[in-house]
């Protein structure tokens, strides 16, 4: 049995305008050890996918649809006290900025404590033993541990940020963008980092916007577009030969500093998700559509990968 | 905790300066009033000898620099002078019958402003949109429009003349007043373990520190929502809910990021209160430092205006460093 299944999820926002299919009718698993990258641009719904495997959508969002198993429990149908002892525990949460995902008011060191003894039976001193452990775990000193957040550098935060999540030992890491508001060399030793982290057997789930980041680090990607997965597969295979329109049309548009070619932005932008386009949600921007786009493209498996395109399906 | 050493004591030293320049300022604005202060009290008539004589004993006809050398060794050793009018007793003490009066409805007021201010504001900010927000959102610009002597005889209308319920004014019943150790008479009764003065002078502080105390909350309502809305959208609000923290200890953190630009306004809104206090003391005939001031503001007893002054003065120089102590233990950002 895999670590974490999602099946079939949909997640909406009920808005004024209509509802939002933010994730719609998503499936994907992850096993321990495995690294997935979550690939999409701003508003695809690739963070709200990552916000629903840990039941933390605010309102007006919620989970419509679908099963979530991870470890040999249903989320979708977990109480929220019993949900509450999963997050955190099982499955730790990095996310988008450091400067901002720490409280202002109290030290590294109690924040850390106090999630440990939210969830287990040390005492306060016990905590802040782990939590000097922890730091240099992730590479700080540990007498950081006296330090307010904002003493420390974003780098720094963020290191902060994963130790916090590690702390209870969770079995998979989910990181939202954890590297976005940072600088490239941090950027390099904050994956690292996560990398350690996955070593040691917890499965990593990357949720990023950075295609080029996601083929250097993980093991498969997943493309969303307008709240669908449109195409996931094992990470070299889908960079070097990317089977939906979509994804190739995301290759194109990442300049390389290595190789000199010409960069093909993608024409338009994502569609309004509160009418999305009817049949495929990618046909309006795809160079290759046809008549058949028309209706919702089938989910195929093609060459060991999932992709949902009218290409690969034989009339 | 050695940063926060170093942070009060500096703030400390800065009181100093403060104070000095308030005490200047009070001097010099008192002197660059038109007007001659002895001729202004007793009028225009009296013979010239007579006038000399007074400017003489109340120290006026000296060189300003010594006047003002004289002024600020006064202060520091806690002699404000002698009152002008009335037996002509040391403005410390006239001031010190009034103040606790003003100090006991001050603290009740601002304590009422305070609690109904967080009650409503948090309410709202939970319930944010709902029906119940904006009921509290109208309650909080009523509150701050409403005008302390109007609300005031509106609650000694209702609670005292019709309802008969509690007193209209006036600190205690003649009579009942507790053994003097603090001149609050609430603490005094409670020194003295004397229930009848408790309920009495409870009873009197009722209509003045409620009116006081919604009219001030209004302010607070507002900061309070729209500030712990602001901190509930925080990533580190998420964050801690992401790390299966409880809520109860999710909403005490977010409860205490809000409250920083609380704390400014309540030191802010003490200063207001001590000053604003004047209109509820004359509404309900408080004996406090409001009506004093006004009292001896109409007799022109310059020493007690300008000792009333320099009390409030520090007064308010104090409690601006209270709070800024208690900011800085709260918020490691303010230390430096």
């Amino acid at each position: 049995m895999m670590l974490l299944e999602v099946k079939n999820l949909t997640t909406i926002f009920k808005t004024k305008r209509g509802v939002v299919r933010a994730v719609d009718n998503v499936s994907l698993s992850l096993d321990k050890g495995d690294f997935l990258s979550v690939v999409g641009e701003s508003g695809c719904g690739k963070s709200t996918l990552a916000y629903s495997i840990i039941k933390l959508i605010d309102s007006p969002g919620e989970i419509a649809s679908g099963k979530i198993y991870f470890d040999g429990k249903e989320l979708t149908s977990l109480s929220e006290e019993k949900m509450r002892k999963v997050r955190g525990k099982e499955i730790g949460m990095v996310f988008q900025d450091p400067m901002t995902s720490l409280d202002p008011l109290e030290k590294i060191g109690d924040q850390i404590a106090e999630t440990l003894m939210e969830h287990t039976d040390v005492t306060k001193k016990e905590a802040w033993q782990i939590a000097r452990e922890m730091l240099e775990k992730v590479g700080l000193p540990p007498d950081r541990v006296d330090s307010y957040p904002h003493q420390l550098s974003g780098g720094q935060r963020q290191r902060v940020v994963i130790a916090m999540a590690v702390s209870l030992n969770p079995k998979l890491l989910i990181a939202d963008e954890p590297t976005t508001a940072l600088d490239v060399i941090v950027q390099e030793k904050i994956m690292d980092l996560l990398n350690e982290m996955r070593k040691e057997g917890r499965a990593i789930m990357l949720i990023t916007h950075d295609f080029a980041l996601a083929a250097e680090r993980s093991d498969r990607i997943a493309v969303m577009y307008a709240g669908w997965i449109v195409e996931m597969g094992e990470a070299e295979r889908l960079t070097k030969d990317p089977l939906h329109p979509y994804t190739r049309g995301l290759i194109d548009s990442v300049p390389d500093v290595w190789v000199d070619r010409e960069i093909k932005p993608l024409p338009g932008f994502p569609p309004d998700l509160v009418k999305p386009p009817e049949g495929c949600r990618f046909r309006p921007r795809c160079p290759v559509a046809t008549e058949r786009c028309m209706k919702e493209p089938p989910g195929v498996e093609v060459d060991g990968r999932y992709v949902k395109c009218w290409l690969y399906e034989v009339e | 905790m050695s940063s926060l050493r170093a942070y009060i004591i500096t703030r400390f030293l800065m009181v100093i300066p403060t104070v000095l320049i308030l005490l200047t300022l009070v001097f010099l604005i008192l002197r660059i009033i038109p007007g001659d202060p002895i001729t202004s009290m007793v009028g225009q008539k009296v013979p010239e000898e007579v006038l000399e004589k007074m400017r003489h004993e109340a120290g006026l006809d000296k060189p300003y620099h010594i006047q003002y050398l004289e002024y600020l060794a006064g202060v520091f050793t806690g002699n404000l002078g002698r009152s002008m009018i009335w037996g002509k007793r040391p403005v410390i003490a006239e001031i010190m019958d009034h103040f606790p009066a003003t100090l006991e409805l001050t603290i009740f007021g601002f304590v009422l402003s305070v609690l109904i201010g967080i009650i409503t504001g948090s309410i709202a900010a939970f319930r944010r949109g709902s029906k119940t927000d904006t009921g509290m959102r109208i309650y909080s610009i009523i509150a701050y429009t409403l005008f302390i002597p109007w609300f005031g005889m509106l609650l000694q209308m209702l609670f005292g003349v019709y309802l008969e319920l509690l007193p209209i004014g006036g600190r205690i019943t003649p009579g009942y007043s507790p053994e003097t150790i603090t001149g609050l008479y609430v603490l005094d009764s409670i020194l003295t373990l004397n229930l009848t003065s408790l309920v009495d002078a409870l009873a009197h502080l009722a209509l003045p520190s409620i009116t006081l105390g919604i009219v001030l909350s209004g302010a607070y309502t507002r900061l309070v929502r729209n500030n712990l809305i602001d901190v509930l959208s925080q990533d580190f609000i998420r964050a801690y809910r992401a790390r299966g923290v409880r809520e109860r200890k999710v909403i005490f953190h977010a409860m205490k990021n809000a409250f920083i630009p609380v704390i400014t306004l309540m030191g802010l809104q003490f200063a207001i209160l001590l000053a604003g206090a004047v209109l509820t003391e004359s509404t309900f005939s408080w004996p406090g430092m409001g009506t004093f001031l006004i009292e001896r503001i109409e007799y022109r007893d310059y020493t007690a205006v300008q000792g009333a002054i320099v009390f409030y003065a520090m007064f308010v120089a104090l409690i601006s460093l209270v709070v800024d102590v208690i900011y800085a233990l709260l918020d490691p950002r303010i230390r430096y």
